[in-house]
């Protein structure tokens, strides 16, 4: 019995040990490739770099990943700013009025959930063709803001709900109006749930690939996730200087999460967990 | 609480309801009228051709292949990111996991963190026989590397980026369910316990029908994930090699800005519609948003 119960401990570990080596090799092989040169890439794939060469991720940087993580970050914070601010606003309603077609209109804003990207990417496209939105900034934030809306609001609806209804009803009585009431009483409240629900939409964001390739022509403005591919197309005989920029375009992302550890997790399980 | 007026209400929620008529909901419906002509974006002629585009679709090969390789990712996804996820996650909530659970979950999480495209690229690099660590890894466990080329050769290609999928997103799910599990009243393993409940029975009569609502809605969220599959393939093989790893979603890419045969890609595109909305009104169902107040 005492053996048993050292024994499982001892396995899970182990079995949990190797699992996050082979999670780990990959990336500890791209930190290291960053530094690498190429000779080195081919000849010694498992060691750490004679010299650790910077000029990689300078090379990098100049090749354009500076000018996509500009165009990134740009996208991603006007995306998840108008998409946070209009699901704000919806979910008010939508949790805490009283109104005929109510829940009409919670189907009509969580039916988007429904919705795959990728069966609108043609039309999409057409309709900003012929609204000369294709190949602007502009164009692929409404469209990525839009997509990012259901689950946000979903995610304030379900918070807004979990908050005393008396306050409301005392601020009424004092004279407040509905938006007094908004601003002042359920804003303030729902902060963490803003910072949850704008760190998930980031992600997301952050990472598309499918309409930022689609609608974007221009290097100049293409962001992170393209032109990553167009760097790789580019430089074909300089794999290091690529995997320096793919280090360069995680790290916002890892800092974030390493910081922001709590409001990642409950944004991200909020959507799965019953809420 | 009843409401001051319509109008207060209406202010509210006009701009997420417009937004999603222009960039949600109308692009279905053309994407549906569009399926029925047979048009490019390059050519001018656009002739309606009724529902050939579909009956072409249900006898194209490669259609097939792409219906075949979404499978593939449905069984291996949630395969992974919900049987061995949620076993993951159970484990590490094990009392004797409690020094080293943040570690683990911190590390499997990570992948998940980065773009498709850097995780596609760098998988292209190590799975590549002449530059790669896999092969020789493989090498140095006795295996035949010689013929082995992960994304190179068609037998290989779609479950190798099966893999990579699963490598990115498998402590993704571990955390959703590590919290969930972590909402488990206390009490009832306690009661368990004085019972002399084995912790594989807890495991089965306890944490599994409490996550009952969790794991129906991450195997939503996961096969429909599958079924839109784009970035991972078209990162790394962008189909090929020939067609062996197309998917629906690339397969539609490739038709419609790559060949110009925008009606059958709309098609392929409508296709893609119908198989997720089937599953995600499931998923709404069980955000229970009826039981509303």
């Amino acid at each position: 019995m005492k053996n048993k119960s050292k024994a499982i401990p001892f396995i899970c570990h182990v079995i949990l040990g190797i699992l996050a080596m082979l999670i780990i090799i990959p990336l500890f092989w791209m930190i290291t490739t960053g530094f690498k040169s190429n000779k080195e890439l081919f000849l010694s794939p498992f060691s750490l770099p004679d010299k650790w060469l910077f000029s990689n991720y300078i090379k990098a940087w100049k090749s354009g990943i500076g000018i996509y993580l500009k165009n990134s970050i740009v996208v991603t914070v006007a995306a998840t700013a108008l998409s946070t601010f209009i699901s704000c606003l919806a979910a008010y309603p939508l949790s805490r009025l009283n109104f005929k077609t109510k829940r009409l209109s919670i189907y009509f804003i969580m039916g988007g959930l429904m919705l795959a990207p990728q069966s609108s990417v043609i039309s999409l496209y057409k309709m900003m063709r012929i609204t000369d939105l294709y190949n602007t900034t502009t164009g692929l934030v409404l469209i990525d803001a839009a997509f990012r809306v259901p689950f946000a609001v979903f995610l304030l609806m379900t918070f807004y709900k979990s908050i005393s209804y008396s306050l409301d009803e005392s601020a009424y009585i004092d004279g407040a109006s509905t938006w007094q009431i908004f601003l002042k009483i359920i804003m303030p409240l729902s902060k963490p749930i803003i910072a949850s629900c704008a760190i998930v939409s980031f992600r997301a964001v952050w990472n598309e690939l499918l309409f930022a390739n689609v609608l974007l022509e221009s290097n100049s403005k293409k962001t992170v996730p393209v032109g990553l591919i167009n760097l790789q197309g580019m430089t074909t005989t300089n794999w290091t200087v690529v995997v320096a920029g793919m280090v360069i375009s995680s790290l916002p992302l890892v800092i974030a999460f390493l910081l922001l550890e709590r409001q990642f997790v409950r944004g991200l399980t909020a959507g799965s967990v019953k809420g | 609480m009843e409401s001051r007026n319509k109008k207060t209400v209406f202010l509210y929620l006009a701009p997420a309801i417009i937004i999603s008529v222009i960039f949600l909901y109308l692009p279905i419906i053309i994407n549906l009228f569009e399926s029925f002509y047979s048009w490019g974006a390059l050519s001018p002629k656009k002739s309606f051709v009724g529902l050939d585009n579909y009956v072409r679709m249900f006898k194209d090969k490669v259609f097939l292949v792409a219906v075949k390789n979404n499978l593939l990712f449905v069984i291996g996804s949630v395969t992974c990111q919900i049987g061995i996820s949620l076993i993951i996650a159970s484990v590490l909530e094990a009392k004797f996991m409690r020094k080293t659970q943040r570690f683990f979950q911190t590390v499997y999480f990570i992948p998940s963190l980065l773009m498709a495209t850097v995780v596609g690229i760098t998988f292209k690099m190590i799975y590549s026989p002449s530059l790669g660590i896999v092969n020789p890894m493989l090498k140095s466990l006795g295996v035949d590397t010689s013929h082995i080329d992960l994304l190179g050769n068609a037998s290989s290609a779609t479950l190798s980026i099966v893999g990579m999928s699963q490598w990115q997103y498998i402590g993704y799910t571990v955390i959703l369910f590590l919290v969930a599990i972590q909402n488990i009243s206390e009490d009832l393993y306690e009661a368990a316990s004085i019972d002399g409940a084995s912790p594989l029975k807890k495991f089965l009569y306890i944490t599994l029908p409490q996550l009952k609502d969790t794991i129906l809605i991450n195997t939503i969220i996961t096969v429909t994930g599958s079924i839109r599959e784009y970035d991972e393939v078209f990162v790394t093989t962008n189909g090929g090699p020939g067609s062996s790893t197309e998917t629906l979603a690339t397969y539609l890419y490739k038709a419609g800005f790559k060949n110009d045969q925008m009606g059958y890609a709309s098609a392929i595109a409508f296709f893609i519609f119908i198989i997720t909305f089937l599953i995600g009104l499931l998923q709404m169902r069980s955000y229970h948003m009826e039981d509303n107040n």
